[in-house]
C-alpha cells in the first residue's frame, strides 16, 4: 500500500471545523446507532439531527459484540440488530441523508468485523460514494493501520484515531501519525456511558494532544448533559454525546420495544438542548 | 502456500500467524497490551522466572502428569496403541493451571494487584481463583449465566477459593460474552488489573504466551513416549475450544513431519443444524476479541452464538495459531458432535475408570473412530485435558437422571 499523506484527505469535516472555529465555539457531535430502535425511526432521527443542532453526526454501525461500549450503546446495537439492521442498510441511510444534506459530516463508528466481512476495498468505495466522511473503528489501533486506515485514506475517507488517558506522550505521535479529520479523546479509562471526567483533566489532556497534532480534538465518553457538553466544548473542538442520547431512545419505547409516539421529537429535543449547551460554552 | 522451514517460529513481532492473530484492541488497552508483551519477553529471558515456574509446576500442580497406556481402551478399539496424557490429574483437574501459574507469576512481576479472567467451563476460572488464593491477589471471574448453570460445581469452587464470580447475562450468556465483559472490566481498571486470559486466543501476546505455558504438555509427552516406546508418537489428538490444551500438546511436534496431528472441534447438535461451535469447519476469517481467527458469523459479519454441550468448547472462534495450522494443512481438524462426545464419556468411564471432562470427550470420540483404522503399532497420544466431575450434572440430565432424586 502506498502511503497516503493523511493531511491530504479533505472531507466535510475540515470545512465544518473551520466554520466552528470562525464561529468561535466548539461543536456538538451527536452519536446514534443506525437503525435504532428500528430502520424507519432511526432514519427519521438521523435526518432530523442537523436541524436539531448537531454539527457532526457519529453514526454507529451495530455490532453483536461491542467490547468497548457500556450497557446503553450495547442495548442500542442490539435493538438495531433485532430489527434487521446491517452494514449495507447503514450505508443506504447515509445515502438517503445526503439527498437532503451535503454539508453535515458523517462519521461511521463501530468495530472492524462487519467491515472485514463486507470487504475492505468495497466498503471504502461504497462508503465514500454514500457520503461518509470519516471512520472511527474502535478495535483498529495504529498497530493495525494496514487493515483499514491506509485503505480508507487512499479512498478519500478520514480515519479518526482514539486517544485515551493511557496514551502517553511517547505513544501519542504514533497514534496521530495517520490520523485525519479530528482526534477523538476518550476522556475516561472505561467503556462508554459509565463515568465522567473532570473538565480540568479534559482540558489538560486536550492541551497535551495539541502538542502533538494540529487536528481538531473532539472529546467523548461520559458527557450526559447540556451543561457538560458546554463545558467540554469550551476546552475542546467538539463534545461527543452518545449514551445519553440513545438512552432517550430507550426511554421512549413501549413494552414491546416499539417507538412511542413522540420518540423522535423527544430525542431531537435533547439534541437541541445539547446544541444550546455547546453554544453557551464560552471559548 | 509455501511450506515454512519450521512451523514453530510464529508469531511474528506483530503477533501474526500468517493472516491470523494481531492486536485488534481499543486504544485504552493498547499500551497495556504492549506492556504485557514487554514484561513477558523480559520474564522469558529471566532464569529466575523459569525456576519459579518450574517449582510451582512440580510441587504445586504435580507435574509431570503421567502418560498412561490405556490398555483396555486399546484392546476394545483393536487398532492403535492409545496413550492418555493425564492433564486431568493436575491440581484443579485440568490443563488450565499450567497457564495460570505462568501468568500469575508474570502479573506479580508487573506489580498488578487485581486479576480478572473469563471462563466457560469454569476450569480456567478455578485455576485462576486457585493461584490467586495462593498468591493472595483478589480476583474477579466473568462467566455466562448459561455456563454458571451447567458448571455449578466449578462456580462453587471459585467462590470457596475467594473469587468474585460475576454472572454475564448478555448475548449468548456463555464464553464469548464473558470475554466481552472481562475486556470491558480491563478497559475500566487499567492501572492495577491484569487480564489472565485462559486460552490461546485473544490479542497478542496472549495466544503466544498461553501456548508457551501449555507446551509443557507436549514436551513431557516427547520425553515420556521416548522412554516408554523408544520413539515419538505417530498420532496426536486433542480437543479445541480456543485451543490451549491442543496447541500445548501439538506445538513441540509440529516440525516432526511423521507425526500426524488432529484437533477436534465441537459440532454440537450437528453441523447441518447450525447449532455447533465448529469455527474451522463452518466459519470464515473474522476479527473478534483482539485477533483475526476463524469465526462463526452471519452474512453481515455479526458473530453467531456457538452451541456445544461442553461449556469449554462453546465459543464461536478458535485461536489464531490453529487457524494458521489449519490453512497450511499441518494439522487436521475434525468435528465431533455432542452425542459422540457423550458416548465417549461413558466409554472411558467404564473401560478405564477415568471420568473425562466433556471437552476431552470430544477428543476421545475421534480416537474411538480413528484408532480401529490404524495399525496396532501406531502410537496414538490423546490429551485428556481435564476431569469430568464438573460435568456430572450435564451428563445426568442427558441420561434423564435427577441427582439426589432418582439416582
Amino acid at each position: 500500500m502506498n502511503a497516503v499523506n493523511a493531511k491530504s484527505v479533505v472531507t466535510r469535516l475540515a470545512k465544518r471545523f473551520a466554520d466552528l472555529k470562525a464561529e468561535g465555539r466548539g461543536g456538538l457531535v451527536a452519536f446514534v446507532t443506525a437503525g435504532d430502535p428500528d430502520a424507519d425511526v432511526g432514519l427519521e432521527i438521523l435526518l432530523g439531527l442537523p436541524a436539531a443542532g448537531a454539527d457532526i453526526i457519529e453514526l454507529g454501525m451495530p455490532f453483536s459484540d461491542p467490547m468497548a461500549d457500556g450497557p446503553a450503546i450495547q442495548a442500542s446495537s442490539q435493538r438495531a440488530l433485532a430489527h434487521g439492521m446491517t452494514l449495507r442498510k447503514t450505508l443506504d441511510q447515509v445515502r438517503t441523508f445526503r439527498l437532503q444534506d451535503d454539508a453535515t459530516p458523517i462519521v461511521l463508528m463501530g468495530y472492524f468485523n462487519p467491515i472485514h466481512h463486507y470487504g475492505v476495498e468495497k466498503f471504502v468505495s461504497d462508503a465514500k460514494t454514500a457520503g461518509v466522511d470519516g471512520l472511527i473503528i474502535v478495535d483498529l489501533p495504529p498497530e493495525e493501520e494496514a487493515e483499514l486506515c491506509l485503505p480508507a485514506l487512499a479512498g478519500g475517507i478520514n480515519f479518526i484515531y482514539l486517544t485515551a488517558p493511557t496514551t502517553d506522550d511517547e505513544r501519542l505521535p504514533r497514534v496521530v501519525e495517520n490520523a485525519s479529520g479530528f482526534v477523538y479523546y476518550v476522556s475516561i479509562t472505561g467503556v462508554t456511558g459509565t463515568a465522567s471526567a473532570a473538565v480540568g483533566d479534559i482540558e489538560a489532556a486536550v492541551a497535551r494532544i495539541r502538542r502533538h497534532t494540529d487536528l481538531p480534538v473532539a472529546v467523548g465518553f461520559g458527557i450526559t448533559t447540556a451543561q457538560a457538553a458546554g463545558d467540554v466544548a469550551a476546552v475542546a473542538d467538539a463534545a461527543v454525546v452518545g449514551s445519553a442520547l440513545v438512552n432517550r431512545i430507550r426511554d421512549n419505547l413501549d413494552a414491546g420495544g416499539k417507538a412511542k409516539p413522540g420518540l423522535v421529537k423527544e430525542v431531537l429535543g435533547f439534541v437541541t438542548e445539547l446544541a444550546d449547551g455547546v453554544r453557551k460554552g464560552n471559548k | 502456500m509455501n511450506k515454512p522451514n519450521t512451523f514453530r517460529a510464529g508469531p511474528d513481532e506483530t503477533g501474526h500467524f500468517g493472516i491470523f492473530g494481531g492486536r485488534f484492541v481499543a486504544e485504552t488497552l493498547m499500551p497495556l497490551v504492549l506492556d504485557v508483551a514487554k514484561a513477558y519477553e523480559e520474564a522469558k529471558a529471566d532464569p529466575e522466572f523459569a525456576r519459579e515456574k518450574a517449582y510451582y509446576l512440580a510441587q504445586y500442580v504435580g507435574r509431570p502428569s503421567p502418560l498412561y497406556f490405556a490398555e483396555r481402551l486399546t484392546a476394545k478399539l483393536g487398532g492403535a496403541k492409545v496413550y492418555l496424557k493425564r492433564e486431568d490429574l493436575n491440581h484443579t483437574g485440568a490443563h488450565k493451571v499450567n497457564n495460570t501459574v505462568g501468568q500469575i507469576l508474570l502479573a506479580k512481576r508487573m506489580g498488578k494487584t487485581r486479576i480478572i479472567a473469563e471462563t466457560g467451563a469454569g476450569q480456567h476460572g478455578v485455576a485462576t481463583a486457585t493461584v490467586c488464593a495462593l498468591f493472595d491477589i483478589p480476583c474477579t471471574i466473568y462467566m455466562g449465566t448459561k455456563d454458571i448453570e451447567r458448571q455449578a460445581p466449578n462456580v462453587f469452587r471459585m467462590k470457596m477459593l475467594g473469587a468474585e464470580v460475576k454472572p454475564v447475562t448478555v448475548g449468548s450468556c456463555s464464553l464469548k460474552d464473558a470475554m466481552n465483559e472481562a475486556i470491558r472490566d480491563w478497559v475500566a481498571n487499567v492501572e492495577n488489573t491484569y487480564f489472565l486470559v485462559g486460552t490461546a486466543a485473544g490479542m497478542h501476546p496472549f495466544p503466544m504466551m498461553v501456548r508457551d505455558f501449555q507446551c509443557v504438555i507436549g514436551e513431557e509427552v516427547r520425553e515420556q513416549c521416548l522412554k516408554a516406546e523408544g520413539r515419538l508418537p505417530d498420532t496426536l489428538v486433542a480437543c479445541i475450544g480456543g485451543g490451549s490444551n491442543a496447541i500445548g500438546l501439538f506445538h513441540p511436534f509440529l516440525d516432526d513431519a511423521d507425526v500426524r496431528i488432529i484437533g477436534t472441534e465441537a459440532a454440537g447438535r450437528g453441523i447441518e443444524t447450525g447449532k455447533h461451535a465448529a469455527s474451522l469447519t463452518a466459519g470464515s476469517p473474522g476479527v473478534l476479541h483482539g485477533n483475526r481467527m476463524y469465526l462463526l458469523q452471519d452474512e453481515d459479519g455479526q458473530v453467531k452464538e456457538a452451541d456445544s454441550i461442553s461449556a469449554g468448547l462453546d465459543y464461536p472462534g478458535i485461536g489464531p495459531e490453529h487457524c494458521w495450522l489449519h490453512d497450511i494443512g499441518r494439522v487436521e481438524y475434525v468435528p465431533v458432535t455432542d452425542d459422540e462426545a457423550l458416548a465417549a464419556f461413558h466409554t472411558l468411564t467404564r473401560l478405564e475408570g477415568i471420568i473425562p471432562a466433556l471437552e476431552s470427550a470430544h477428543a476421545l470420540a475421534h480416537v474411538i473412530k480413528l484408532a480401529p483404522t490404524l495399525p496396532k503399532d501406531n502410537i496414538l497420544v490423546m490429551n485428556l485435558s481435564g476431569r469430568g466431575d464438573k460435568d456430572l450434572n450435564t451428563v445426568a440430565a442427558h441420561m434423564g437422571v435427577e441427582m439426589g432424586v432418582n439416582l
